[in-house]
């Protein structure tokens, strides 16, 4: 099993996210070159699960935000750390608005 | 035996008691439900609190500037520290802070100035790397990370499984087997600096707490020199064995905590909750059940406090460790899934705090010696005649 969020990538607009279900899970969301623009999660304090937390990542990035792709699971917190720590180590830095997260989690050095 | 706290140890309850219900319970409400830490703020002012109440690193002997408290009490404060949604882990979310790896009180001035106070002072982080893939429970057999010296060198190879916060500690105690013994007297426990070439944390292990995660960690040549070593060679599982005995009466008490809670809630719910016309406290299904986890709870107190009174009072207490560990971590998930029965739905929505206690009490009676274990223990020291 890969550690890493490879799904398809989704169109991010309004349409493709309310017809997701309520889920708890994580998700990226890039831009067109795919450049990683957020590395989310959807948690239990999230209304409507994913759906609300990809609504306030259309809103934070407006336009430059075009795709996503997601992964439901109730470990949501620490899949989210996982994936924090594979972005560190992938591209030494985290997306701007999250750099603070790289203080707080640990490094990975993943055999792939 | 005499259970009743001491006029100390009873406002001890009480100022735990309270720290919990007004500083910890109210930030929980703003809190993902399965969240492991506070926000950096709030934790430095509570930590500045349990600085000030002089109970700061509860478990750094007084000689080391911790508070000097006796297990009795350590396991009273733990029971009041637990009495939270995320208590039975992360107990007050770390604000009495910790004692890094009580093995490092062990070691030699110049290790203790390059782990240990840097601990202490909160500028270091340790792991402790015993379990492998071939196994955890009897790892004095199960160890097959290998060390062999080279010059002033000693070289290890191998893999650590389940190992708690390794991709975020400075030095990880790491035991290897250093001679061809098999058994307990071939292993060697050494201290290794993480950004050590050859040290790698491969992987992040999910389980039943959805905040928390272990690692996998893989060794490739890793070099240590020689004065890393932790103690004698070879005798790195006592080292081990030493911890793992200690730790049971304070990780059984820790599970009557949410226990206690679980029960308040379900007693509140009961004579509020009305279905088929009456409450549930008028049913005796729901009755036998509050009666069976008040049992539970008292039951586990007991074997706690017995435990904890023997140790301070310098008997043998393996056996009674052994059973408190037993009798808390599987008494409190007993209460814990009854007052989720007795809740219905709303049990195992994460409104409640009873869905996490309910997972997390779960890995309790596996975690620090499954059940079979601590059965295993009791029986040799029982058949063997050293239990009395």
């Amino acid at each position: 099993m890969s550690i890493r969020l490879d799904k398809e990538w989704l169109a991010l607009d309004r349409a493709t996210v309310d017809a997701l279900p309520a889920q708890l899970g994580v998700f990226h969301v890039a831009d067109d070159e795919g450049t990683v623009l957020t590395i989310g999660y959807a948690g239990a304090r999230d209304l409507f699960g994913i759906r609300s937390a990809l609504e306030r990542e259309i809103e934070r990035h407006g336009a430059a935000a075009t795709r996503f792709r997601y992964e439901f699971t109730s470990n949501y917190r620490s899949r989210w750390d996982e994936l924090l720590m594979l972005h560190l180590h992938d591209h030494g830095s985290l997306p701007p608005h999250q750099a603070d997260q790289a203080q707080r989690v640990g490094r990975l050095d993943p055999q792939d | 035996m005499d259970f009743r706290p001491t006029d100390e140890q009873q406002m001890i309850i009480e100022t735990t008691r309270r720290f919990v219900r007004d500083e910890i319970r109210p930030l929980e409400l703003d809190l993902d439900p399965d969240a492991g830490e506070l926000h950096p703020d709030d934790a430095d002012r509570l930590q500045a609190k349990t600085r000030q109440m002089g109970f700061y690193g509860l478990d750094i002997p007084e000689e080391y500037g911790g508070p000097g408290l006796d297990t009795t009490t350590r396991a009273l404060m733990a029971i009041e520290m637990s009495q939270h949604r995320a208590g039975l882990y992360n107990p007050c979310y770390g604000t009495f802070g910790g004692a890094g790896l009580a093995q490092l009180y062990e070691a030699t001035d110049d290790q203790k100035e390059r782990w240990l106070y840097p601990t202490l002072r909160g500028e270091k982080r340790g792991c402790f790397a015993l379990t492998e893939p071939s196994g955890g429970s009897d790892p004095a057999r199960a160890i097959q990370t290998r060390g062999y010296q080279d010059g002033a060198e000693w070289v290890l190879n191998g893999a650590k499984l389940y190992i708690s916060g390794a991709d975020k500690a400075d030095y990880a105690l790491i035991f290897a087997r250093t001679s061809d013994d098999p058994g307990r007297n071939g292993v060697t426990a050494f201290i290794v600096d993480t950004d050590t070439p050859g040290f790698h944390v491969r992987r992040v292990v999910h389980t039943l707490r959805a905040t928390h995660y272990a690692t996998e960690l893989q060794f490739e040549d890793l070099r240590v020199p020689e004065e890393n070593i932790l103690g004698e060679v070879n005798g790195g599982f006592a080292i081990a064995n030493d911890r793992l005995s200690r730790q049971r009466i304070p990780y059984a008490a820790g599970c009557i905590g949410p226990a206690i809670q679980a029960q308040e809630m379900a007693i509140e719910w009961a004579k509020s909750r009305e279905t088929f016309g009456s409450l549930l406290a008028d049913k005796q299904a729901v009755q036998w059940m509050i009666v069976d986890n008040e049992i539970d709870i008292r039951h586990a107190r007991y074997c706690v406090l017995e435990a904890a009174l023997k140790a301070d009072s310098g008997e043998r207490f393996r056996t009674e460790a052994a059973m408190a560990k037993l009798v808390a971590t599987e008494a409190a998930s007993r209460v814990v899934d009854r007052c989720i029965q007795i809740h219905g739905g709303v049990g195992v929505t994460k409104d409640l705090p009873l869905e996490r206690w309910y997972r997390e009490l779960r890995i309790r009676r596996v975690g620090e010696g499954p059940s079979e274990v601590q059965r295993l223990i009791m029986a040799r020291d029982i058949l063997g005649g050293s239990f009395k």
